[in-house]
């Protein structure tokens, strides 16, 4: 079961890749960085249970990172869409030569 | 029974996946991510982690995706579509170069999935001792509190850090006013 | 008390011990007058620089009196020279009563102590380093004494005052210094000091030109210095004189190449300082300094440093035949060939220049050929007849200068056909420089002829040594001496002459400016003429003591300087009697030293009568109207041989076309263009990478997704 689970947490981790790279759209950029995430909290959990209980130690940890990251990443796009009245990031490109 | 579980579980959460990537409006990508968090905490309680099973359900599908929702409408995203999905070449690299990387990722995973090599750290057994001794919540609270209680206090105040910046951008500029 | 006690007690017993009084006073005193002039000319060019700021003209006489900077080194520059001369006088007088056959080392500090190498600031009293230092701090004296009115109303004053006292200082170093790298300190601080000098006036391009010249040159010889300095190491294993000069009869052998390469270095070496063939061009362009410089450093101490480097190492040289005939040989050579020269010339100036090249052409003459007292006996008496005649000209220069600014007439003031018939406005110049110049003719009874005739019948005596292995060279070298000799005493008539008799040429209105020297330049030429009479009476050769030219016995310091100097020089004369057997008695082709005595100063004297009489009676045309001798023998004698000519098409021009091909192609292809190529491709880079920057989020998410496959790929395969 542990190969399956890491195949599932890799098709997880590129679908997540692929939609951040194709998307424009921040939310859904955002969700895909959280599906990404998600796979790798599964290989932690599903590779923990042979190894030790850190790996769900981790787990945690990673999702309090996540918390936080959604929490200032959303007030970002707040703050943006004040500005620009768009969350598409074609949009927001100051910060090139 | 296991295993069919954990297969149903599994589709669920890469076809919610697929969703979330295709999704045409925010909120829909948005309903095919709980639908992912909720087969992946599914997952975890297979591999005997109920306690992270409990607060990704409550953390992560509850808070998070209920503060993601909120943020949808409150910007009013989900009327204002347009497509935002890029096409053409750039799809076909991005596919290409995922893809790849989910090649090499599974081919890796395929040789390192042999359990014996992970069995004779014989940690599967401990676990279940351990949780029929302390319970799911124990496992994780004692080493949380003894080993790892820097790092779990670090974990505070990086929340706390991130409640105040959260504050603090996404606060109308008053004074500007 | 303690202080004075070796002093009184020195001069109450006189016994065999010699204590030295002080003597790193001596050098320690025209080092402060240094750092106290040099404070002045610092505040003094803060003052010019401020004017020139403010658009004014910068005049630091305008104002009356003179500001403190242009009167305060009066007092300091000749006041630590007096010091300092009567210093070396107090230790002069305590070693003479004294038995002082080893030198009187005092190190200061350790300077270099390595592993194998240990070097003590040290210096050394000795009777060679006593004499020395006696020269340099006594003729100082009189040349500061005159700078004072020779350098009255030059801006530069206080300046001047700084590099001559620090001069002073660092020839005490160079005579004073107990092992060679100090010396070398000393030796290299002459030379930038002489550097600084030339170029005093360094705001004409010649004249800053002509300090290039003489430091360029130089180096060359210093070069020869330095590796005789580190083969001295290797064969020694120390620096010091005197371990040295103790161990090298024992250590090297007889004629090895190893001794004739340390000398033949150390030659190079005291050729560069003292301008000798084929370094000694600098020393007329040198002339471009102020005149009491060159009478200082140009005639009566610097440039005789090469000939005390000799007689210091006069072990090793005596230990080596060869470098014996090459030094004797360079010096005899470069005495005639100066004195062609100086035939010709019209610049007065420049007529002492090649005169004074000529003279230490002699000195080398006598130090090579083992008459290292003879050498050092003519090094003092020229700095006295030189140094008078370097004055005297700088006091007809003054007055000629003046002359022709009072009428901004721009003739040149150095020039002596625009001269004549000085002898009727500067009396007191004309009579002294008369005495140096028949003491530099070698007439008896003034000093040159004692120095110059003992060097000319050492290098005869020399050439018939019992076994000399080239006898033959010596004699032709003895010819040679003899005839540059005649030379001299007509080149240096022909300057009288033309600058002080017949008709005035300067013009009427000019000639009534004329005047002579205030009595702060003439009471220095007079004591400088007193010892130009007298100075030759301290070495009277033995031979001659007995007969009319030493007054038949009357004159008290028979062979003085040769006993006094006999510690410094008795193993390198034990070497050459060795091997080299009983110096001859007579002269290559017969006669004793009486008779060629008497030969040589009736000639000189003929010499100056007949030619003074000869060329009074010549007309001369002044200088714009005559110009330069366009054919025979004169044409080539004005211009020096060719010789600057030659070194520029040989040496100078590769030189300058190697520097050029170095700066057009090496510098500005290879360097400029290797860093000009970093640069542009960095640029580019910069560039490239930065169309990347594109500012879409996608694309950077693109990459980094690339860059994780390549990672995971490089980590797989």
């Amino acid at each position: 079961m542990l190969t399956e689970a890491l195949f599932v947490s890799t098709l997880l981790f590129v679908i997540g890749s692929f939609g951040f790279v194709i998307r424009r759209n921040a939310i859904i950029m955002f969700l895909c960085i959280e599906l990404q995430l998600n796979a790798v909290n599964l290989a932690f959990v599903a590779i923990s249970r042979f190894v030790g209980i850190e790996g769900q130690l981790y787990v945690f940890f990673v999702m309090t990172v996540a918390a936080a990251e959604a929490a200032v990443g959303l007030a970002i796009i707040i703050s943006i869409f004040r500005h620009y009245e768009t969350v598409n990031v074609d949009n927001f490109n100051l910060l090139k030569w | 029974m296991t295993e069919i579980l954990f297969m149903v579980f599994a589709a669920v959460a890469i076809g919610g996946a697929i969703g979330v990537v295709a999704g045409r409006s925010p909120i829909a990508s948005l309903l095919f991510m709980v639908a992912t968090l909720a087969s992946v905490s599914g997952i975890y309680v297979l591999f005997e982690a109920h306690f992270l099973a409990a607060i990704q359900v409550i953390v992560y599908a509850g808070a998070i995706m209920v503060l993601f929702l909120f943020v949808i409408m409150l910007l009013n995203l989900g009327h204002d579509y347009q497509r935002d999905v890029k096409t053409g070449l750039w799809a076909i690299l991005a596919f290409a170069v995922t893809g790849l990387t989910a090649g090499i990722l599974g081919r890796g995973f395929l040789r390192a999935g042999d359990i014996s090599f992970y069995d004779r750290f014989g940690a599967a057994a401990a676990i279940d001792q351990a949780i029929a001794e302390q319970g799911a919540v124990g496992v994780i609270a004692e080493p949380l509190f003894t080993d790892y209680v820097v790092a779990f206090e670090l974990t505070g105040l990086l929340l706390l850090v991130a409640i105040v910046a959260a504050v603090v951008l996404a606060k109308p500029r008053s004074a500007e006013a | 008390m303690t202080l004075f006690e070796p002093l009184t007690s020195m001069l109450q017993s006189g016994e065999a011990h010699f204590e030295p009084f002080l003597p790193g006073l001596i050098l320690l005193l025209p080092l402060l007058g240094f750092v106290l002039n040099g404070f002045l000319a610092l505040r003094s060019a803060a003052g010019s620089s401020r004017a020139l700021r403010e658009g004014g003209e910068w005049d630091p006489f305008k104002t009356e009196p003179r500001p403190a900077t242009h009167t305060l080194p009066s007092l300091i520059g000749p006041g630590v020279m007096l010091g300092a001369f009567v210093l070396a006088l107090i230790n002069f007088f305590g070693a003479m009563g004294a038995d002082l056959h080893d030198p009187v080392i005092r190190s200061y500090w350790s300077w270099i102590a390595t592993d194998t190498l240990q070097i003590d600031a040290a210096i050394q009293l000795d009777p060679l380093s006593l004499v020395m230092m006696l020269v340099i701090t006594g003729v100082g004296l009189l040349i500061h004494v005159f700078s004072v009115g020779y350098m009255r109303d030059d801006p530069g004053y206080p300046r001047y005052f700084a590099y001559l006292n620090l001069f002073v200082f660092f020839m005490l170093a160079l005579v004073m210094g107990a092992n060679y790298p100090v010396m070398f300190v000393g030796w290299e601080g002459v030379g930038l000091c002489s550097y600084l000098l030339i170029g005093f006036w360094f705001s004409d391009r010649e004249k800053s030109d002509a300090g290039k010249k003489a430091f360029i040159v130089n180096r060359i010889g210093d070069f020869g210095f330095l590796l005789a300095m580190f083969y001295l190491f290797t064969a020694f294993g120390t620096l010091d004189f005197q371990p040295i000069m103790e161990g090298a009869p024992d250590q090297l052998t007889y004629g090895s190449g190893l001794v004739t390469t340390i000398a033949l270095l150390f030659l190079l070496g005291a050729a560069g300082k003292s301008a000798q063939i084929p370094l000694y061009v600098w020393l007329p362009d040198a002339m471009a300094g102020p005149t009491p410089v060159s009478a200082l450093i140009h005639a009566a101490t610097m440039v005789t440093a090469g000939v005390y480097l000799v007689a210091r190492s006069s072990v090793l040289f005596a230990l080596s035949p060869v470098a014996q005939a090459t030094v004797a040989g360079v010096g005899v050579v470069t005495a005639l060939f100066a004195a062609t020269i100086a035939l010709k010339q019209y610049d007065i100036k420049k007529v002492l220049a090649y005169s004074t090249v000529s003279q230490l052409g002699y000195m080398f003459l006598g130090v090579g050929v083992g008459a290292y007292a003879a050498g050092v006996f003519h090094l003092v008496t020229h700095a006295f007849f030189k140094a008078l005649l370097f004055l005297g000209s700088g006091a007809v220069i003054h007055s000629m200068h003046h002359a022709l600014h009072h009428t901004h007439k721009d003739w040149d003031a150095q020039d002596m056909r625009n001269m004549g018939g000085l002898r009727r406005f500067m009396p007191i110049t004309w009579a002294t420089m008369w005495i140096a110049t028949l003491a530099i003719a070698g007439v008896w009874p003034f000093a040159g002829f004692f120095s110059k005739d003992e060097i000319i019948w050492a290098a005869g005596a020399w050439a018939g040594a019992e076994s000399n292995p080239y006898g033959g060279l010596y004699t032709v070298y003895w010819v040679l001496a003899l005839t540059a000799a005649l030379l001299t005493a007509f080149y240096m008539t022909r300057m009288m002459v033309m600058t002080f008799h017949g008709q005035n040429r300067t013009g009427e209105s000019e000639a009534e400016h004329l005047h002579e020297a205030p009595r702060v330049m003439t009471v220095p030429l007079m004591i400088l003429a007193v010892l130009s009479v007298f100075g030759g009476w301290i070495n009277v050769p033995e031979d001659l003591s007995a007969s009319f030219f030493g007054l038949f016995g009357a004159l008290p310091m028979s062979e003085w300087l040769h006993h006094w100097l006999e510690p410094v020089i008795h193993s390198a004369a034990e070497i050459q009697t060795e091997h080299m057997g009983e110096i001859s008695h007579h002269a290559p082709f017969g006669g004793g030293e009486v008779m060629w005595a008497a030969v040589s100063t009736v000639l000189a004297l003929a010499v100056v009568l007949v030619s003074s009489r000869a060329l009074g009676g010549r007309s001369v045309k002044v200088a714009v109207e005559d110009g330069e001798p366009t054919a025979g023998l004169g044409r080539i004698l004005y211009n020096k041989w060719y010789v600057d000519e030659l070194y520029d098409r040989i040496i100078v021009q590769p030189v300058l076309g190697l520097s050029r091909w170095c700066w057009r192609f090496v510098d500005s292809v290879l360097i400029d263009g290797t860093v000009n190529f970093v640069a542009n491709f960095t640029r580019l880079t910069g560039w490239l990478s930065s169309l990347f920057q594109t500012g879409q989020v996608n694309l950077y998410a693109f990459v980094l997704a690339l860059g994780a496959l390549l990672v995971l790929g490089a980590a797989v395969f």
